[in-house]
């Protein structure tokens, strides 16, 4: 493992980085108008990059070793389905965790 | 009459963060545990979580540092997982970069994955909101959220392994994300762009230090915007 004053450098750079990234349009750019076109490929910015962030976190768990894991499979389905339909996300999370130990007592 | 709309703003957001506590709680309370057990101290642990907090990005640090990954390569990793925040800073500006710098600059700091997708989702829905209203409304989603962020994480570094592994807490953060995105998928460009997202981060999760992610953003981003132009001709013609 890595030593205290490394670990702090880390620490210290990965908050400057991330706030620099947070920051960065909406301090720089501010009030100036975008144009449509950025505006159009902005709107999508959410369902491109969790549906990615997520994914391989679905099919390959560090908890059962990157194995596909049913119970993780099905909790994930049951999760979107009922967000999907519900647009609730507190229902969505209810009915996946429900699922989710369900699966683990029944396969686990 | 301002005043009482950014105030009624503000506690809207709060309600509608409410839920998001049931989300935050374990993944702080995993992140606390996770790290003390990688040999990180009390200090070092909250270190992680006020200065930088972002989830996702704390994981990745914490993992490379394991496996003694060299520190720049620890950092940039982790800085990868936090590119989408650009993206998210970037899609918020249209609302509320008219705002003062400071409320700007609180707004960057308190950029979690949970606050944008509400205020967004929110801010979509309702175009009649003012900026100040949009801004308390941000707020107000945060106000239950980051300080249980900080809390459990302090929970977590204490209890440390007295959670047995049976409760699965590695899956609240997936679950979490995916309950956000069933709401998300309001058109067929929403859907389009979601199915290329997890197709191309899959295709490309070979690529080391999690670009693939970026690849598949971009490649997502790019899809919506089209598959809307595409459907827009379509229902025109």
């Amino acid at each position: 493992m890595t030593d205290t004053a490394t670990t702090w450098f880390i620490i210290f750079a990965l908050g400057i980085g991330t706030f620099v990234l947070r920051f960065f349009f909406i301090g720089i750019i501010g009030d100036r108008e975008l144009p449509a076109w950025v505006l159009r490929h902005l709107r999508y910015t959410a369902v491109a990059v969790l549906p990615g962030l997520v994914a391989p976190l679905v099919l390959w768990p560090a908890a059962t070793d990157g194995q596909p894991d049913p119970a993780r499979l099905a909790a994930a389905l049951v999760t979107l389905t009922v967000g999907y339909l519900t647009k609730n996300v507190i229902y969505a999370i209810l009915g996946g965790a429900a699922t989710l130990y369900l699966g683990l007592y029944l396969v686990g | 009459m301002a005043a009482s709309t950014t105030n009624s703003a503000y506690w809207k957001g709060f309600r509608d963060g409410i839920p998001f506590i049931l989300v935050v709680t374990p993944f702080a309370l995993l992140f606390g545990v996770v790290a003390t057990e990688s040999g990180l101290n009390l200090l070092e642990t909250m270190g992680f979580s006020i200065v930088v907090i972002a989830g996702a990005s704390q994981f990745t640090a914490l993992q490379l540092m394991n496996d003694n990954a060299p520190t720049l390569i620890v950092i940039l990793s982790a800085l990868a997982v936090n590119l989408r925040m650009a993206m998210y800073s970037a899609s918020l500006t249209p609302y509320v970069g008219k705002a003062p710098i400071w409320k700007r600059a609180f707004i960057a700091y308190f950029m979690v994955d949970q606050a944008y997708a509400m205020s967004i989702v929110t801010y979509e829905t309702r175009p009649e909101m003012s900026v100040a209203a949009r801004v308390s409304y941000y707020f107000g989603v945060v106000t239950p959220i980051v300080p249980l962020w900080y809390l459990f994480t302090l929970v977590g570094a204490m209890v440390g392994q007295s959670i047995p592994p049976e409760m699965a807490l590695d899956f609240a953060v997936p679950i979490t994300f995916i309950a956000m995105i069933g709401p998300m998928l309001r058109t067929p460009a929403h859907v389009a762009a979601a199915v290329v997202s997890v197709a191309l981060a899959i295709g490309f999760a070979w690529v080391p230090y999690n670009l693939g992610l970026i690849i598949a953003a971009l490649g997502a981003m790019v899809t919506g915007a089209q598959a809307e132009l595409w459907f827009a001709r379509k229902a025109g013609s």
